[in-house]
């Protein structure tokens, strides 16, 4: 922008025209009400109201103006606040584990809760991030495999009456195999077109639960879903031998069964983590990243783009999947409303906020659009304790809050939180590449 | 050597109602340099193309002969003609992996070597298969290849970043990374100043004496006079001239197709102009 300033009277004449528009399409919305009274329509004047928003405008106008010299003009640049946080970024992740491991053991129930709640986004995204980040695949139905994982567990252990352990591996084999099943027809589609295809997928696997009553018990779902065990040892306050309380002598109370849920989800999500670390430095990892850049290239070097594609769709299928038992299991109920668009989206706008690729950024992201919109009921709170008294309800405009703040982030940073790639291998030393030059994949 | 190694045999494609390429069939030999060359639209990469699975001859065989094994190329998978029959290619238009280092691609291009299966590349994840000593041997390959094209000291630097010139001869590394017994270059001069043209040849004769055969499209005649064995010349999809170098130049039709045929009446009104 200009840091031109402009004479007065211009910024006048601007501002002045601003508020003749706003004049204009205000004076019948705002200055004019018709109000039903028994004695018929009353029209009402309200050039008070009009006088206000149009004097708002002049001076909103002006003050822009004013703003676009006063502007420093350059401000901190993208790349500079991008290096500030690579570089703080070695010390962000061990602090965000460590704190991770001991909140519980410091807080009450519901910072536990929405702890799990946030670790269970945590998990999706990076699941999420190995098809969309790594690989470049566009999906908009990895809520499915979250739904195959949940009702694997749920069908199993009230069927078959298998414990959460035995069935982890199996839900999450399952939904590999409907990840396959998903990657078999859109091999040939890129972009838009995948994108597509993959959204449909998402919905036909929650009709399908909702009309296969027989099966899935329809929209009611299904219920009394076991509780997982530690080594077998219940978490309930029936006083059995088997049960946790008694066999570490110690009194029971609900707060062990939600810590060990804590600890099993994170035990899940850092297994994810270690995971996508660890197969972004070996082959399959680095032809994911190469059928990203450049598929035709890959078919050139030799590599088979079909089955790249699949294990990209397989192995980010099968941690939907272990997220799926576990969200199964902790809730103890599960029915289709629980896998809506909706939760494909919110897991995709973790992964693309926090930068495709990203582990750390996933993290924050989920941190953020989970933990925040948390964190937005203890807004008033906050402020009655710094002594404003406050009915403003923020909890109910939270989403238009994050919505907001989205737009914001990917008008600031385009590339996600945390953008930037480090190489995987290197001769010396490994210096992180530019988010401009890596490509996001079309798919 | 004069061992056939890649046989084309009355290859034909067709797009719809064009046809690129009609009845078309040399044959490259073995350590040779084989230079494909021809006025733009002539069918040279259709012709590429065919050779490496991206498009499927309308009909036609492409055989390649190495050792005692022959591989139908025209009936290869895409993938499996580089894995398989060792055939390598580059592009006309770069293709490089920008976001990844020079080192990583050089990595990606010796994929099949690090990862035999899939069931390979998902043991790895747990340190079992070998898998260390596979990368270490790739990584030492990679940099013999690197010192080869003189970008040593490029190796951690992204791909997208290099110059032009520094691109070319990356992609050129990273096709050689594969163990090719052909490799095929789609214009590999394009773009480059003389000096890095010679360096280019020099290269390419380096890696003939390495016992790899070359196929090259190329615009740039004083590269392919110098460096090629062989040369076949392509207008309007058919083959017009074979040969060496020197028979090549010296074909009245290839001349003609270069500096553009005109009627013999054209000529004659030229040669009564000039007359007069």
């Amino acid at each position: 922008m200009s840091a031109r300033p402009l004479p007065p009277a211009a910024m006048l004449r601007d501002a002045g025209l601003s508020a003749l528009v706003a004049l204009g399409l205000f004076v019948v919305l705002i200055g004019l009400k018709l109000t039903p009274t028994d004695a018929g329509m009353v029209l009402e004047q309200r050039w008070r109201a009009l006088a206000i928003v149009v004097a708002t405008v002049f001076v909103g106008r002006l003050l822009m103006l004013q703003w676009r010299v006063w502007r420093p003009a350059s401000a901190p640049t993208p790349r500079v606040l991008a290096e500030a946080l690579q570089r703080s970024g070695r010390w962000v992740a061990p602090l965000l584990l460590v704190v991770a491991v001991v909140l519980p053991l410091f807080s009450g129930r519901y910072v536990i809760d929405v702890g799990i709640l946030v670790l269970t986004y945590v998990m999706l995204g990076w699941g999420l991030n190995i098809v969309v980040g790594l690989a470049g695949l566009l999906d908009l139905g990895y809520v499915a495999f979250y739904a195959v994982g949940a009702y694997s567990y749920a069908l199993f252990s009230t069927t078959f009456h298998f414990g959460f352990w035995v069935t982890l591996p199996v839900a999450g084999l399952l939904a590999a195999c409907w990840g396959v099943i998903l990657g078999f027809p859109v091999l040939r589609l890129r972009g838009d077109y995948l994108a597509i295809v993959t959204l449909a997928f998402g919905e036909i696997i929650r009709v399908v639960l909702i009309n296969w009553t027989s099966f899935t018990g329809g929209p009611n779902g299904v219920s009394d879903i076991p509780r997982p065990t530690l080594f077998g040892l219940k978490f309930n306050g029936s006083g059995d031998p088997d049960t946790f309380a008694v066999f570490f002598g110690v009194d029971y109370s609900i707060t062990q069964r939600i810590m060990f849920l804590y600890y099993v989800i994170l035990g899940l999500a850092l297994l994810t983590n270690w995971v996508s670390l660890r197969l972004r430095r070996l082959p399959l990892g680095r032809a994911w990243e190469a059928l990203r850049e450049d598929e035709i290239a890959c078919r050139a070097l030799g590599i088979d783009v079909t089955v790249t594609k699949l294990t990209a769709f397989a192995i980010g299928a099968t941690f939907g999947g272990f997220a799926g038992a576990f969200f199964a299991t902790r809730q103890g109920f599960v029915s289709p409303e629980s896998f809506t668009f909706t939760e494909s989206a919110l897991v995709l706008a973790i992964v693309v906020l926090g930068g495709l690729g990203s582990q750390l950024g996933v993290a924050l992201a989920a941190l953020v659009m989970i933990g925040g919109t948390e964190a937005l009921r203890f807004v008033n709170d906050l402020l009655s304790s710094l002594g404003i008294q406050s009915d403003f309800d923020f909890t109910q405009y939270r989403m238009l809050v994050f919505g907001i703040a989205l737009v914001v982030v990917m008008v600031m940073r385009p590339r996600g939180l945390v953008s930037g790639r480090v190489p995987s291998v290197a001769l010396g030393q490994r210096t992180e590449i530019a988010a401009e030059l890596v490509a996001q994949g079309r798919g | 050597m004069t061992t056939p190694l890649l046989s084309v045999d009355h290859l034909t494609m067709r797009f719809g109602g064009l046809t690129a390429v009609s009845a078309l069939s040399f044959v490259a030999r073995s350590g040779d340099i084989t230079a494909v060359i021809g006025p733009n639209g002539a069918g040279k990469t259709t012709v590429f193309n065919c050779i490496t699975g991206f498009y499927r001859p309308s009909s036609g065989t492409i055989t390649l002969a190495d050792g005692g094994a022959a591989h139908p190329l025209h009936a290869l998978p895409g993938h499996l003609i580089t894995r398989r029959a060792k055939v390598a290619r580059t592009f006309q238009n770069i293709r490089l992996f920008a976001g990844m280092t020079v080192l990583e691609n050089l990595m990606v291009a010796q994929h099949n070597m690090l990862m035999p299966s899939v069931v390979n590349g998902l043991l790895a994840v747990f340190g079992i298969g070998g898998y260390r000593q596979a990368q270490k041997r790739a990584i030492e390959k990679a940099t013999t290849w690197l010192e080869a094209v003189g970008l040593l000291g490029r190796a951690d630097d992204p791909a997208g970043a290099l110059p032009y010139g520094q691109q070319r001869r990356l992609e050129i590394a990273r096709a050689m990374c594969t163990d090719p017994v052909l490799l095929c270059l789609d214009e590999p001069a394009a773009g480059l100043n003389p000096r890095e043209s010679d360096e280019l040849s020099d290269l390419l004769m380096r890696i003939r004496a390495g016992g790899c055969s070359v196929l090259l499209i190329e615009h740039d005649m004083g590269v392919v006079m110098r460096i090629s064995d062989h040369i076949v010349v392509l207008d309007h999809g058919k083959k017009i001239s074979d040969g060496a170098p020197a028979e090549v130049r010296a074909d009245p039709k290839v001349i003609a197709a270069y500096l553009g045929e005109g009627d013999e009446d054209d000529i004659d009104q030229v040669a009564a102009e000039e007359a007069a």
